[in-house]
């Protein structure tokens, strides 16, 4: 759906926020979710342990099977990675393998890694209409030769701030903050008809 | 139903599709595409609405948006017209009829044509130029109960809506690389030659049709095409390039810095049964890379006795009425006039089948051309004669002439007819380049202001930059569509368009018009709608106003609604008279947003009701709801306030939850507090900066309680800092304070050390908290956790450990109190939150204990006397006046708001301090923020020596409790201080600001 | 609205995003506690405040987080250079006459 293999729809009742006919707004199952800090030496270890090399260029991202590294700033990506299984509801023990994986190849190389898979989720929006029902609450201009596939940013969605990633012509992933998600699902879910 | 007034054929108006509606109650017909002003004229309806300062009576004086007195009432349907939903200040004019649609005039009672306050009229001495500021003046009493009530009931036009708007708003944000504001001829050639170009266009009109003045004009053609063929075909292109959005009912209200662009989209009021998933209104906020406004020209009032007559129309509007919508504004027609398109209004008119009666020239010789036109169609011509007034109160009747000559105005008689239509010439429409910070250039030859150079990236083309003619206009506007094409890289030819007709004219007429009245009696307007007159501005001039701007606000010219699109080159002129002062040196006031009034639904969007802010709740939060919380709002988070049982008020509840959390064990969701993981090799370092308190030495494991200031060495926000492992800590923040204290964190690190080996992740969200505190708290949670020591050995009060609970889940578990109980709190992953929660309430209710809130939370603290960054403190507290030296690390050579410490105000004697207030009485509860004295009943103008910061009804001191900032508190202690209220001062007795367990033996059980 | 580069993510966003963060090149003194009352005021309080161009740092806050300088005219609002965190303050008058030109 999301056309990555990172982001499946959450398998709990409830998941689609919104489903028209040109678009559909669904909610994602859980990940887990590294914060990484460091410089480019610090990154590039970090990327071979990871299995997904973190992104110098800005607003990157790195998609590789059921993981991806996102470049957030000069020296912050996001590490996001899926259970291989679909019976691993939760993302700790993925999250703490990865954690103590990428502990351990950095050694002393100064770096700053923290688990965040609990702080965030994500919704998938997709469908022809996708750009323009984000574009009732997202000022970014998201026509593909601006905003093309692979780029992911930091942004505000309206009042709240959220990370956005297009994955495919007509997918996009948000991120955003746990507390924040039915605010910026409720604003996608009573978007008019008319915006899409 | 008749239309009178309606021709028998010809306009745009849909005659197969007839409409009903209602005005003022009263049923009349018009057809699809008609407005409400053209379709109330078709039936002969020139009264619209009072005045309002006179209420005098008053017509639909234009056809578009700049329309000062047709202001309505309008809804949907008479339903909600009685519900009180009408939509007041609603232009007739640019207002789309359909079946049911209920419009009311406004400003008027009991009626419209019997109004009482059109006594103001017989008083209008009174209501001269700045009459609010001599009128109101004194004596001060009046204020509040005469003067303010009349202005307040006086002020504006219509009735503001009472209840909710039902109705929904949209937004969306778009990019262009090129943004028409306009669609007539030039606004149309810029977006065809931009769109040819390949770039990405916007075209908005205000209008519910694209066209501009190609929908009215007669005989013109295109291409060898007449206008509206070519129109269609110029329309169609554009609707199939999918690289360009028409927006029709589109205003560009609001003209922005960088090239941001405000739009409102009028989608459904012209629908009679709108779909109701769409908004009522759109706001359309874009980002253009090139901009042309093609916004065209105003015609302009011209400024003679009772010029404000129903019936006066502008010549163009009278053009635009008969064309477009197949009406005559009247039967028997005069034209006063200082140039040629009135002429030709006149022309079309006669063409349509109205009487042209007279055609009254100012000018001594008009055209040639024309004059032999108008002797073919046998219209009397008069010329160099001015209108000098107008017979007839709520219509016009007949209009007075006077022949201009070397000795002044002389009679030239009287005219009978039923409408008079009056031009002095164009304005070029300047709003939105003004708005763009463009300056204007004087053009004396036009008697205009034109567009100086743009400031943004933008251009102006057509008639809003002086170009006459629909030819010279495509070109003008095709050259503005490709050259901001080309800007932005899109290169591409410049179309040309071959156009006849539609000439251009010449002749204009700035400010009052001569006349042979009695100058003391009679009133010549300049603001139709603010009731200004050429006498105002004069008296403005007299009474000391140099500045247009002072003049603007004195009189009010230009202040309406329309922004003096009508009035203000009048109203300058009459000025620069006045003053002696050419017109540019005047000067002209500045256009502003919105360019029309934009309704708040539309401003507001969809930031409104339950989506207003986002609201965070915790995963907790369902639970406590279900369990009949109150919830009190703290930053944007909802948090559980207190607990009511078996109709328990607040005090009780909270009474009974102190006491219980002080017996045995409550349960506390402190998820909201901020948190950040601080990770690095240089952590330590940074934190020592950044906290008054020294942290090298904590031990992994260990907590500490951090404070921290700004620069000036005030405080700034605390919380709890735990020790994970050498190079990683978790810290704690306010509710209210996380962003700001991880904003702060992060200029010092970035701008002040960067080469601190260190990085700031929030972990607000990580993580949810479960406080349990009181002396069964370790009782309540033993039995939930996996693989921690909870033994007051192995895990004393201050430490943190990671672990897990229920079998598997992590946490991290803090020992820590903001009780003065020993406590927990549980830091476990939100998506377990619940869960965990509800296995420990299960304990905790085993043990007798209860859920508490944040009120709770407040009092047990108080009793401590733990301060709450705040409400303690504001801004302007140090360490030391709160009592908190203890956390400065004093060996730290630096830390943020060291030195400010030092400052010699921050060291002075009587610096405000923190200390405990007990009313002597021992049973009445001070008010926060109550002011502390030290007479009971002090004189007026006493400086107070501070004032109550917190305050509680205290169940473990059997009595309540206040903290309060006391100049000089920690020396007064002992004395009897007063709290002064309405019905007398409260004696108060300072004391320490502790008053439960000052030895802290409870925390260490 | 106004739009803003920024340097590390190479791109312009609206002004939203950031947040200002005063006038930059205003480093913090190495040694406090050296200052006297007057330096450490000025240090504190005192800003160049001009009607023309100024250094100013901002944050991309709601972008990469990260924080840079920009030169800004104080009257029209409009950028004239923006530059990493670090790197030297650009030539102000010798913009303000290229501005002029």
């Amino acid at each position: 759906m999301s056309d990555l293999a990172l982001y499946s729809p959450a398998a709990a009742d409830g998941a689609s926020v919104l489903k028209r006919s040109d678009v559909s707004v669904t909610r994602a199952a859980p990940l887990a979710r590294l914060a990484f800090r460091g410089d480019a030496t610090a990154a590039g270890k970090a990327g071979a342990a990871f299995g997904a090399s973190l992104p110098m260029t800005p607003l990157a991202a790195n998609p590789v099977g059921k993981r991806a590294a996102l470049w957030l700033g000069p020296d912050e990506w996001l590490l996001l990675a899926a259970p291989e299984t679909e019976t691993q509801d939760v993302p700790w023990s993925l999250a703490r393998s990865l954690f103590d994986e990428v502990e351990t190849a950095l050694a002393t190389i100064p770096h700053a890694l923290v688990d965040v898979s609990e702080r965030n989720v994500a919704l998938i929006v997709s469908g022809p209409g996708a750009a323009r029902l984000l574009n009732t609450q997202v000022f970014l201009d998201l026509d593909e030769s601006v905003f093309p596939v692979g780029q992911v940013t930091r942004t505000l969605f309206t009042k709240a701030e959220i990370t956005l990633w297009r994955t495919a012509p007509d997918t996009f992933v948000l991120e955003c903050w746990n507390s924040f998600a039915p605010y910026i699902e409720g604003l996608l879910a009573t978007a008019p008809e008319d915006a899409t | 139903m008749t239309q009178r007034n309606r021709t028998q054929e010809g306009g745009r108006i849909d005659r197969e599709a007839p409409v009903s509606f209602t005005f003022d109650g009263k049923r009349y017909q018009g057809f699809a595409g008609d407005t409400l002003a053209s379709a109330l004229l078709a039936n002969d309806v020139h009264l619209v609405g009072r005045s309002f300062k006179y209420h005098r009576p008053r017509g639909i004086v234009t056809a578009g948006s700049e329309e000062p007195n047709a202001l309505v009432g309008v809804a949907r349907s008479q339903a909600r017209h009685l519900s009180g939903e009408a939509t007041p200040n609603l232009r007739a004019t640019q207002v789309e009829i359909h079946d049911g649609l209920a419009a009311e005039s406004q400003n008027r009672w009991p009626s419209l044509s019997f109004d009482i306050g059109a006594v103001n009229d017989k008083l209008s001495p009174l209501f001269v130029a700045g009459f609010y500021y001599k009128t109101f003046m004194w004596p001060k009493s009046f204020w509040n109960k005469v003067y303010e009530p009349f202005i307040r009931s006086a002020a504006g036009l219509g009735r503001a809506p009472k209840k909710p708007d039902t109705d929904t708003y949209a937004n969306t944000y778009a990019h262009c690389d090129v943004l028409v504001a306009g669609s007539g001829p030039a606004g149309l050639a810029a977006a065809l030659a931009a769109a040819r170009s390949g770039a990405r266009v916007i075209l908005a009109d205000e209008q519910a049709e694209f066209g501009g003045s190609l929908l009215h004009e007669r005989g013109a053609e295109i291409d060898g095409k007449p206008a509206s063929d070519w129109l269609a075909g110029a329309l169609a292109e554009l609707g199939d390039n999918p690289r360009v959005t028409l927006l029709p009912r589109t205003t560009v209200f609001g003209y922005f810095n960088h090239n941001f662009l405000a739009l409102a989209e009028r989608v459904t009021d012209h629908l009679a049964k709108p779909d109701p998933e769409r908004p009522r209104e759109r706001m359309w906020q874009v980002r253009a890379k090139q901009v042309v406004i093609a916004s065209g020209a105003i015609e302009r009032p011209l400024v003679f006795p009772e010029n404000d007559r129903p019936g006066v129309m502008m010549a163009e509007a009278g053009r635009i009425y008969a064309n477009r919508y197949g009406v005559l504004p009247g039967k028997r027609i005069a034209v006063a006039t200082a140039c040629d398109s009135a002429w030709r209004a006149a022309f079309d008119i006669a063409e349509a089948g109205g009487a042209i009666a007279v055609i009254a020239d100012l000018r001594a010789d008009p055209p040639a051309d024309l004059v032999a036109r108008a002797a073919a169609l046998g219209v009397r011509v008069e010329r160099g004669c001015a209108v000098t007034g107008v017979i007839g109160k709520t219509r016009v009747k007949r209009v007075l002439l006077g022949r201009i000559s070397d000795a002044g105005v002389l009679s030239a008689g009287e005219v009978d007819v039923d409408c008079l239509l009056m031009s002095g010439g164009w304005t070029p429409n300047v709003s939105l380049h003004s708005q763009a910070r463009g300056k204007l250039d004087w053009q004396a030859d036009k008697g205009a202001f034109l567009p100086g150079d743009p400031v943004q990236a933008q251009g102006s083309a057509g008639s809003c930059r002086g170009v006459d003619g629909l030819a010279e206009v495509l070109a003008d506007g095709a050259r503005a569509g490709v050259a901001a094409a080309t800007a932005v890289g899109h290169e591409g030819d410049t179309p040309e368009f071959a156009a006849t007709g539609g000439e251009a004219g010449d002749g204009w007429w700035l400010g009052a018009v001569p006349h042979d009245r009695d100058a003391a009696r009679v009133r010549a307007f300049v603001d139709f709608q603010n009731d200004v007159t050429a006498k105002d501005v004069k008296l403005a001039v007299r009474e000391g106003m140099q500045s247009i701007e002072h003049i603007k606000r004195y009189t009010t010219t230009g202040m309406a609604t329309d922004q003096g699109r009508l009035s203000n080159m009048n109203a300058l002129s009459i000025a620069s008279g006045a003053l002696g002062n050419e017109i540019p040196q005047v000067g002209l006031t500045t256009f502003r947003q919105p360019y029309t009034p934009v309704t708040f639904g539309t401003l507001a969007t969809t930031s409104r009701g339950d989506l207003f802010d986002p609201v965070r709740k915790t995963p907790i939060h369902d639970w406590a709801a279900k369990q009949g919380a109150a919830f009190e709002d703290v930053a944007l988070w909802k948090r559980a306030w207190y607990f009511p049982k078996g109709g328990e008020d607040m005090h009780d509840a909270v009474a009974r939850e102190c006491r219980t959390v002080r017996e045995s064990v409550g349960l506390f969701d402190a998820t909201t507090l901020g948190k950040i993981e601080i990770v690095g090799p240089d952590a330590a370092e940074f934190l020592n900066r950044i906290y008054t308190n020294p942290w090298t030495k904590l031990g992994v494991g260990k907590l500490r309680y951090g404070l921290m200031l700004n620069e000036a060495g005030f405080i700034m926000d605390d919380g709890v800092v735990g020790r994970l492992a050498e190079d990683r800590f978790h810290v704690t923040t306010t509710t209210g304070g996380a962003p700001r204290v991880l904003a702060h964190m992060e200029d010092y690190l970035q701008t002040e050390w960067s080469d601190l080996d260190v990085w700031l992740t929030s972990t607000t969200e990580q993580w949810a908290v479960i406080a349990v505190q009181g002396p069964k708290a370790r009782e309540a949670i033993a039995p939930l956790v996996d693989d921690i020591d909870l033994s007051g050995d192995a895990f004393p009060h201050m430490s943190v450990r990671e672990g897990h609970v229920m079998g598997g889940i992590p946490c991290r578990l803090f020992r820590m109190s903001f009780t003065g109980e020993a406590g927990y709190e549980i830091n476990v992953p939100p998506s377990r939150a619940r869960a965990i929660w509800e296995a420990v309430w299960a304990n905790v209710e085993k043990l007798g204990g209860c859920a508490y809130g944040t009120e709770t939370m407040h009092v047990l603290r108080a009793e401590k006397g733990y301060i709450i960054v705040g409400q303690e403190t504001d801004g302007t507290v140090t360490p030391d006046d709160v009592g908190m030296t203890w956390a400065i690390g004093k060996k730290k050579p630096d830390f943020v708001g060291k030195r400010s410490l030092a400052r010699p105000d921050l060291v002075a004697e009587g610096r405000k301090q923190m200390v405990g207030l007990l009313t002597k009485d021992g049973k009445t509860l001070l008010e926060e923020g109550a002011q502390v004295t030290v007479e009971r009943s002090p004189a007026r103008g006493t400086s107070a020596l501070g004032h109550v910061t917190s305050s509680y009804r205290s169940p473990a001191a059997g009595r309540p409790i206040a903290l309060a900032m006391i100049a000089g508190g920690r020396a007064r202690i002992g004395e009897t201080l007063h709290v002064p209220m309405p019905d007398g001062g409260i004696a108060v007795e300072v004391v320490r600001p502790v008053f439960v367990d000052p030895e802290g033996t409870r925390l260490n059980v | 609205m106004l739009l803003i580069h920024c340097p590390w993510c190479g791109i312009e966003r609206p002004e939203i995003e950031f947040r200002c963060g005063g006038e930059a090149h205003i480093d913090r003194p190495g040694q406090p506690g050296d200052l006297d009352d007057r330096q450490w005021a000025d240090f504190l309080y005192m800003r160049s405040n001009p009607k023309g161009l100024l250094a100013e740092r901002w944050r991309h806050v709601h972008g990469c987080g990260r924080f840079f300088n920009a030169v800004r005219h104080t009257v029209s609002d409009s950028f004239v250079c923006v530059y990493k965190t670090g790197e030297p303050c650009p030539d102000l008058e010798a913009l303000a006459r290229e501005g002029a030109q």
